[in-house]
């Protein structure tokens, strides 16, 4: 299965990426309004790594997709859900908030919307063809790529 | 502090309404224009830092930020232009030279433009690329007088070492230390994929690269930084560096900031010294001394290597020429006027030698009246812009060019002119890691290719158009120019008639 890989090396921090999956999972489907008028957040998220208060890395954080998802387990509502392509979902009609997920996911990558009622994560784009923070990403820092693709990348 | 006269260049203006405070500006200019109110939610932009780079207009997802020329006039005097104020309060406040970077960029005559081609109509046809052989393939390097054959044809004449081009066309120098790891390697990796040959500039060569070798010349400069066998005998062809179109007559400086480890152990010298060129080579005051130190570099790497000599364009340039061409050189490469570099005094980039187009003519019509253009190529340098420059540069007798700004603007420079702060957006013409990686070789050096391709196509359209089929029978071929615009001196120096003559 393909996933959303992030380099270090590449990474420059620049946070188009936050941008574009906000975007891409806002209901307006224009930058401006998606930001201006829609309160969900991005599910890609840049952790700075600092040195002497200045950021030296970027770390770009987002859901793993995992083979045996803890945040599926843990959900009470059944709105979490592994799909048979093996893309971890979460069905905003039966998410009711209680935020269990948040608190299981061993990466941190599973994040509370801005209203707290649900959450935000990765869901590959769906529909889009490309995920969006691939496409857009200025340096090709970030890779839709399976799990032998990866390991050529990481040589 | 006392008042500084200091005003801004350009205005960064910020549509508010496309604005979604992403701050993608503010991480990504690293002269700190841009900056978050987190009290007010916007973001607030400092007009006095912007060098006009583009990297937060290019970066920008909402096309909310537009640089434009600070609307601040003075009142209006041909003689004294904002410019010409503007340098003395800094000079009158720093008390230092005036630092610029890239080339020349003074209204002088630029003879490219007024110089045009020919094209076959009916009594000779021209031809078409797509469909049929064209040579753009070319060899640098000393020319036997004649060749002698067996009688199976078999060549006896031992030739000199030659370097092969695909294409008349090399990437300039420029030094690790002066441009990027990553900007080096993407000229290195373009250059091998082309099958041309980039240049290292006078930083040494970095171990990593030596797999490049073959699509490398080494240069040897003035500083010798970096310099020894190993990497004399890493590329192709060897360069001593005399001088350069930017800065004839001047040496180079590469602050102390910008050696790093690597750059220390590449240049061989300790982390955080300045590197310096001295102006002149402390070894080299005659023709005499140029000619030992072509043949001391031929002899260290056994005749093997052809040794190019490189001089700024300069009054005298065609005597010097040919002088260099009797001391010994397989190659000469003129740097012209407006050649860019990292930084240059301003007063010495603006004001100091001539034009390419002019010292190329004079050149090559000097060492062919003296019987030893064959014993040479010639390469020229100098803010070569396009294929059609390269064409007429071939007619008016070059071999090959050396593209440097052409280069780095494919690798994403914006021109903003201050190369010299090591604050380069791009990732270009910096040290400081976080910006070399914004210049990702994987990507840029496919720009590169792409670049040089076009140019071959158009090099081969427009050699077509004239009923040429190789780049080789269109050298020092003036009389597919002609001139427009210009006055009976200037067409008698570059050896052209005048349109419709």
């Amino acid at each position: 299965m393909k996933k959303v890989y992030a380099f270090e090396t590449k990474c420059l921090g620049c946070g188009l990426c936050e941008v574009y999956c906000r975007t891409a999972h806002s209901k307006f489907k224009d930058v401006v309004k998606a930001h201006n008028r829609d309160n969900v957040i991005s599910a890609i998220v840049i952790e700075n790594i600092f040195r002497q208060s200045k950021p030296i890395s970027y770390f770009v954080l987002q859901c793993r997709h995992c083979l045996s998802p803890r945040c599926v387990k843990a959900c009470i509502s059944g709105a979490m859900h592994k799909d048979e392509q093996g893309i971890v979902h979460n069905d905003k009609k039966r998410c009711v908030g209680c935020l269990s997920c948040v608190s299981v996911c061993p990466f941190g990558a599973i994040k509370k919307s801005r209203d707290c009622k649900t959450i935000s994560k990765c869901d590959l784009c769906v529909g889009y063809g490309e995920p969006l923070c691939v496409k857009n990403c200025p340096n090709d820092a970030i890779k839709l790529l399976d799990e032998n693709e990866v390991e050529v990348a990481l040589k | 502090m006392s008042l500084s006269f200091d005003i801004p260049v350009f205005e960064v203006v910020r549509n508010e309404k496309r604005c979604i405070q992403c701050q993608v500006c503010v991480r990504q200019c690293f002269n700190s224009v841009h900056s978050y109110d987190e009290d007010d939610n916007v973001v607030c932009t400092d007009d006095i830092k912007c060098v006009n780079c583009h990297r937060c207009v290019t970066l920008c997802p909402t096309r909310a930020l537009i640089i434009k020329k600070y609307p601040l006039e003075f009142r209006e005097n041909t003689n004294w232009t904002s410019n010409a104020i503007k340098e003395i309060y800094k000079q009158s406040q720093t008390g230092g030279v005036l630092l610029s970077s890239m080339g020349n960029p003074k209204a002088f005559p630029i003879y490219w433009d007024k110089i045009l081609l020919n094209a076959s109509q009916v009594t000779n046809p021209s031809i078409d690329p797509l469909r049929e052989p064209m040579e753009t393939k070319i060899m640098i390097g000393r020319k036997p007088e004649k060749l002698d054959f067996d009688v199976k044809g078999k060549l006896l004449t031992e030739m000199p070492p030659q370097v092969e081009l695909s294409t008349p066309i090399m990437f300039s120098a420029m030094s690790y230390g002066s441009i990027s790891r990553n900007a080096h390697e993407s000229l290195a990796r373009a250059a091998t994929e082309l099958g041309i040959c980039y240049n290292t500039g006078e930083g040494g060569l970095n171990r990593d690269f030596y797999k490049y070798g073959k699509n490398t010349i080494v240069q040897v400069a003035s500083g010798r930084f970096g310099v020894h066998k190993e990497y004399l005998s890493a590329g192709i062809a060897i360069e001593i560096k005399i001088g350069q179109g930017a800065k004839p007559g001047i040496g180079g400086h590469l602050p102390g900031k910008k050696v790093g480890e690597d750059v220390s152990a590449t240049r061989m010298i300790p982390v955080g010294s300045d590197a310096i060129s001295p102006a002149p080579h402390h070894d080299i005051y005659s023709i005499e001394d140029l000619r030992q130190l072509i043949f001391s570099l031929k002899e260290t790497t056994s005749y093997k290597k052809p040794v190019f000599v490189k001089i700024a364009a300069v009054h005298n340039a065609a005597a010097i020429a040919s002088g260099i061409v009797r001391a010994g050189a397989d190659a000469i490469v003129v740097d012209g006027f407006r050649g860019g570099t990292g930084a240059a005094p301003t007063r010495v980039r603006d004001n100091v030698g001539i034009p390419i187009e002019l010292a190329l003519a004079a050149i090559d019509q000097r060492l062919v009246e003296e019987g030893i253009r064959n014993q040479a190529s010639l390469i020229v340098a100098g803010s070569i812009r396009n294929s059609s420059d390269i064409v007429k540069a071939v007619a008016l007798g070059a071999d090959a060019v050396y593209v440097g700004s052409a280069a780095v603007i494919a690798l994403g420079c914006h021109m903003c002119h201050t190369c010299s702060t090591g604050k380069c957006n791009w990732g270009i013409a910096t040290q400081e890691p976080e910006l070399v990686k914004r210049l990702n070789p994987d990507i840029m050096y496919k720009r590169l290719v792409n670049l040089v391709s076009a140019w071959n196509h158009e090099i081969q359209e427009m050699l077509g158009g004239m009923g040429i089929n190789a780049i080789e029978s269109l050298r020092g071929n003036r009389l597919m120019l002609r001139g427009i615009d210009l006055n009976e001196k200037e067409l008698k120096v570059l050896g052209i008639k005048y349109a419709g003559e």
